[in-house]
């Protein structure tokens, strides 16, 4: 964990407002008109060059989004959104699928290298091998990451496309997974959550303009990570991906997104879909960092993400793991969830969640054990500081035939200062009497002990609160892809900043 | 000079009053050995030298190298180079020993202006310290102080120490718990540390651990005041006498 | 989803017409029930929506609305005297409470001991004011089950102990349906427990199988500062009876509160308790056990407030679950802004006999005060089958060991009972359970 001093350091070149992927990015961008409408819908999927079925399908979706209304339940609070004042639609001007990284926009290029993530193939291909360091865990030379790259409302890059051509691997935009596999993207879009699912999902499935699209063939592992950049960079934009990633028998995928936006006044709009699909023994792990913009310290604009994952171990003895940390945006309603339909079958949720300043999470998961000897794990660590509210909100259930499932739940919180909330909310239902069912959870606040120790031993307050919480979330940062572990302690630092004290 | 100076030291908890006027001067290259019954005020005088919150001081002076202590935060102390070996470990689950290690070591060198210590450096001195200390590979990558026994955790204060090499190293009953093995392994790697630049206050109940730590000065602690100062002999003459003779009335739980 | 205006069903029109006719003759408190009939009216009967009422939707679950039940009879009264609750010879002063209405002319006041006034409800509003019994906890304040509660509360007592009085005997509130047809009950109970008083409450439910009648009872307790209040609930209902029952407590400084609720009787019964710990330093134990066949339905519904600092509480609650019975249990734990110190812990399992029974349970923890100690802790599952191999293994039968581990299970709930003699009458009721599964 050498990280909790570059941390630091990092953190104090970070002006006032602590969020350091603020900036923005000034490029010229054909938007779709204001506002939301047929007309908007049709827009979008004539830009997308999509298939008449595929506008169809959109349009069921809006015209079902006009009859229905935002879910109350959760605990988060924010003004009426006004969703015909927002683009829902917004792209680089004069934008072609680009042939090579030359016809790439070069602001678009310097955003992304700002935000540190390698776009060259050159550079992606040379990885950055780190030295291994003695007594460390978790440290490993870095592996090379193949990136989607999405820039508002579409993809602006995909790297390692050849090599994972060779394998069989399908990794592209799903605007463009449209036009060349049609037939794949039919066959399971909508699949894992029906397109008038809730009411931020339905509104995805009519305005969403692009996202990744993954397919691995029977029997393949993945040569390499797969990982997508969301950037929310135009005012007023609302951002809609949608990513679909199949794992055909027996196949493996490792997935991580990462998601920022720039710092603004105003409330963004993100409400994101995804679909996993495992079949027999195939297997899927998708990680998320997300770190849109939070609102500045009075709680002042910030990015509102709805969001609806749901994985769906179709197959026998498949396995879906999701791996989140989640630190940015204002508020954060994301429920991650493994329906486990296939005998023997597994469901993972690991989270961390962070909140400060005055963000409001609601997250958590659903394990659906359908199938015989189906099992399932969940572990989340809320962490709340500053005037947020955290909550940890989760449905585990078997299913009358569901024999022999089982579930273990850990859910800990962890508390600094005294002006944060953090609650915890599970459901378990169990339906037959094969299942075992087991959930814990400890709320409790971060240990003066603790602190005082590490700063006897010369941490600053900051250095010790991040040092301790890094320990509190360590058993969910192992299940992070290695690439991303040190990214992730650092960001956590990051978002503790202003928390003590 | 003095190292440390202590005038009139005035300490209260929760409105109780621990500390009631305590002097004490410590000068380089001096071990001094702090005796006294329990509640006398022993380990409220490591806390309050290390920084501890919650413990008011209501009176007096602690100068360390002329510098007011007291006015500053633990890991300003820490870095100016006071160490306090805990008589209770904290445990810090999840975060690995060895992590643990490297961020104070460079977060005091950073705040002295000092270069950060080079991966291979720093494990070098790591295996030094912790193999005088019969410290393991294993128990450096378990999480701090989590699943040690009472002996592994005052082990793993002293190769703090040794790793940290303090000006004033005050150490906290560090032989409570210890069986007589780990009572030398203790002692030895403290007594490495000896030299005339820095000085070392040992906090004990017992005379036991002054047979390897011989100390220069011996004091005795009752009821929140040095009552008594002699040479290594007070320290034998205690543990024949006991401390009836300066306890005239029991005194409240430290 | 549009807004769903629900039409009203029929349990809700017959619950208005009920109010219609009965209302003039409701004895006392009329504002405070038309305030209260009025919350039902705008919100209906809670369903499945009503997150609170998630597991058990009143609406399906109660078709139809029974007529208001009429006083018994003095020579009704008299042949329920010998009322056990199946507590068998527990020493304790039994107060029959028959369809809601306390047997005519009771008064006990001053008489048997000078520490403790028993009253009846209605005589008892007639003089002093209503904000006891409008002093109710936040969470149940808009629960739909007080407010039918309040607005057709029939009768029942008020139970007042002196400032540091001790009362040794045991007191029984024994509520019993005695009606041959099927009906509704309401009856209202209130308990003053003064600073540094002493009582032990038993609260019993009643009624004969196969008549389809519906309870609907409250309970208010106030403990004091210092108080010690145990109280019991024991829950034997006829077996196609539905059975409301509201526990609503405010518990003052440095008091000692436990509570158990046994429940083995009713078609549907839902169990609420609403616990407020508004002073420093008290220690409350809450507890449950419920052991269900058939196709009972049973729920535990259960909001802990600890709205003052350094209190503790600690939840145990135990299901057992057989055939097509159905078990929820929810429990809150609340810490408000400023209850620094609190040490709260929730546990609850269900033992699940059957292939057909069903477990939920939902321990919510909802924080706003960081020095604190919570937590929770659940599980669902069925007998540990290495457990029952060992005991078979030793020569026991597979009933019989199937017996020993269920008893064990619910017995770390039962423990928690302080009176010895109240709590091996629970265990003997748990054998006879156990007996009658066969």
């Amino acid at each position: 964990m050498p990280a909790v001093q570059e941390t630091v350091d990092q953190v104090r070149r970070i002006d006032v407002d602590q969020y350091k992927y603020g900036f923005e990015t000034t490029i010229s961008s054909e938007k779709a008109p204001k506002g939301l409408s047929e007309d908007t819908v049709r827009f979008i999927s004539a830009k997308k060059d999509e298939p008449a079925w595929m506008l169809e399908w959109r349009l069921d979706a809006y015209r079902r989004w006009l009859t229905m209304r935002e879910p109350q339940w959760a605990r988060v609070k924010y003004g009426p959104i006004d969703y015909q004042d927002a683009y829902y639609y917004s792209a680089p001007t004069n934008f072609k699928a680009p042939k090579s990284l030359d016809d790439i926009d070069p602001e678009i290029l310097k955003t992304y290298e700002k935000l540190g993530i390698p776009l060259r193939e050159r550079e992606a291909l040379l990885g950055i091998v780190r030295e291994p360091v003695e007594g460390e865990e978790g440290e490993a030379p870095r592996n090379r990451v193949a990136v989607d790259a999405v820039f508002d409302s579409v993809s602006v890059a995909t790297t390692f496309k050849e090599e994972l051509k060779r394998a069989g691997v399908i990794f592209m935009p799903i605007s463009e997974a449209l036009r060349e596999h049609p037939e794949l993207v039919r066959k399971y879009l909508g699949t894992v959550v029906p397109v008038s699912d809730n009411f931020f999902a339905t509104l995805n499935a009519a305005v969403f303009s692009d996202g990744s699209f993954v397919y691995v063939p029977p029997g393949v592992r993945c040569p390499m990570e797969l990982s997508t950049y969301f950037r929310i960079n135009e005012k007023n934009t609302g951002q809609f991906e949608r990513t679909l990633i199949i794992a055909d028998k027996g196949a493996y995928v490792s997935y991580l997104e990462g998601c920022t936006a720039p710092t603004r006044d105003e409330n963004q709009l993100h409400a994101a879909v995804v679909e996993l699909i495992a079949l027999d023994d195939a297997e899927i792990k998708y990680s998320t960092i997300q770190n849109w913009y939070p609102g500045d310290a009075n709680g002042k604009g910030g990015v509102y993400n709805f969001v609806t994952k749901r994985g769906d171990c179709r197959g026998a003895n498949s396995k879906i793991s999701w791996t989140q940390l989640e630190t940015g945006s204002a508020i954060t309603w994301k429920y991650p969830s493994c329906i486990l339909r296939g005998d023997g079958s597994r469901g993972e949720f690991y989270s961390i969640a962070i909140s400060n300043g005055h963000q409001q999470v609601d997250s958590g998961t659903k394990m659906l054990h359908l199938g015989k000897n189906t099992t399932s794990r969940i572990i989340s660590k809320g962490i709340a500081a500053g005037h947020s509210q955290n909550t940890y909100r989760g449905l585990v259930s078997s299913h009358r035939k569901a024999k022999g499932a089982r579930n273990f739940t850990n859910c800990d919180s962890l508390l600094i200062g005294n002006k944060c909330g953090a609650h915890t909310v599970p459901y378990i239902e169990a339906k037959n009497s094969s299942t075992v069912f087991e959930h814990e959870a400890t709320t409790s606040k971060i240990s003066e002990d603790m602190l005082f120790y590490c700063r006897q031993r010369g941490l600053t307050a900051e250095e010790a609160t991040a040092l301790v919480v890094n320990g509190f979330v360590k058993d969910v940062l192992q299940q992070l892809p290695m690439e991303f572990a040190v990214e992730a302690q650092k960001l956590i630092s990051v978002s503790l900043e202003g928390s003590v004290g | 000079m003095s190292l440390l100076e202590i005038k009139n030291l005035h300490v209260e908890i929760d409105g109780k009053k621990i500390l009631n006027g305590l002097d004490l001067t410590v000068n380089a290259g001096e071990v001094h050995a702090i005796m006294g019954p329990n509640g006398s005020g022993k380990s409220t005088l490591a806390y309050v030298l290390a920084g501890k919150a919650d413990y008011e001081v209501t009176d007096g002076q602690v100068l360390f190298d002329g510098e007011d202590v007291l006015a500053m935060e633990p890991d300003e102390r820490a870095a100016k180079g006071v160490f306090l070996a805990f008589q209770y470990p904290i445990e810090i689950p999840g975060v690995a020993t060895m992590t643990f290690l490297r961020t104070a070591l460079n977060a005091q060198r950073k705040k002295r202006g000092e270069a950060e210590l080079t991966t291979p450096e720093f494990m070098k001195r790591v295996r030094e310290a912790s193999g005088k200390l019969s410290i393991s590979q294993d128990m450096l990558r378990r999480a701090v102080n989590v699943g040690f026994s009472g002996g592994e955790k005052k082990r793993n204060e002293i190769l703090q120490m040794a790793l940290l090499e303090p000006r004033l190293a005050v150490l906290d009953e560090t032989d409570s718990g210890l069986d007589i093995d780990a009572l030398k392994i203790v002692a030895d790697g403290v007594n490495r540390l000896r030299s005339p630049e820095r000085a070392t206050i040992v906090i004990t109940h017992y005379q036991r651990l002054l047979d390897y730590i011989v100390p220069d000065i011996v004091h005795v602690l009752s009821k929140g005041r040095i009552v008594k100062t002699g040479g290594k002999e007070l320290a034998l003459e205690l543990e024949a006498s006991g401390y009836a003779q300066f306890q005239e009335a029991p005194v409240a739980a430290e | 989803m549009a807004e769903l205006t629900l039409m009203k069903n029929a349990a809700e029109q017959q619950l208005a017409a009920e109010w219609t006719a009965a209302k003039a003759k409701l004895p006392g408190a009329a504002p405070l029930r038309a305030a209260a009939f009025e919350t039902f009216a705008k919100a209906g009967l809670p369903h499945r929506r009503v997150e609170e009422w998630k597991y058990t939707d009143l609406r399906a679950l109660m078709r139809e609305a029974k007529p208001l039940a009429v006083r018994p009879d003095a020579a009704a009264f008299a042949t329920l005297g010998e009322t056990d609750a199946g507590l068998g010879d527990l020493d304790a002063r039994r107060i029959v409470i028959a369809d809601g209405y306390l047997a005519p002319g009771w008064t006990d006041l001053n008489e048997s001991d000078p520490g403790i006034t028993i009253v009846e409800l209605m005589a008892w509003l007639g003089e002093a004011d209503l904000f006891r019994l409008n002093s109710i906890p936040d969470a149940a304040r808009k629960d739909i089950a007080v407010s039918l509660n309040t607005a057709f509360m029939t009768g029942g007592v008020v139970i007042h102990v002196r400032k540091d009085a001790c009362i040794e005997r045991p007191i029984h509130l024994a509520h019993v349906f005695s009606g041959k047809t099927a009906a509704a009950i309401y009856p209202r109970s209130i308990v003053i427990v003064e600073p540094g008083a002493r009582l032990m409450l038993i609260e019993s439910h009643e009624g004969p199988d196969g008549i389809d009648y519906q309870a609907n009872t409250a309970l208010q307790i106030f403990a004091g500062d210092g108080a010690h209040v145990d109280h019991v609930k024991v829950t034997r209902e006829g077996d196609t009876a539905l059975h409301i029952s509201s526990l609503m407590a405010d518990v003052g400084a440095h008091a000692r509160f436990n509570t158990f609720g046994y429940t083995t009787g009713g078609g549907v019964v839902r169990n609420q308790l609403f616990l407020r710990f508004g002073g420093e330093g008290t220690v409350a134990n809450i507890r449950g056990a419920t052991l269900l066949k058939g196709r009972q339905h049973a729920d535990t519904t259960l909001v802990v407030d600890h709205a003052a600092a350094g209190c503790q509480s600690r939840e145990v609650f135990k299901s057992v679950l057989d055939d097509e019975s159905r078990g929820i249990f929810q429990g809150k734990i609340v810490v408000r802004p400023g209850a620094q110190k609190t040490d709260a812990k929730m546990a609850s399992h269900a033992l699940m006999l059957s292939d057909e029974a069903e477990a939920d349970n939902k321990p919510e923890l909802e924080i706003f005060a960081d020095d604190v100690q919570c937590g929770h802790g659940a599980t669902a599952g069925d007998l540990d089958e290495d457990l029952l191999f060992y005991l078979r293994a030793r020569g026991i039968p597979s009933a019989e060991a199937e017996a020993l581990l269920i008893q064990a299970f619910v017995g770390e709930a039962i423990e928690g009972v302080e009176h010895a003699g109240l709590r091996e009458a629970l265990i003997e009721a748990v054998q006879a359970w156990l007996k009658a599964r066969g």
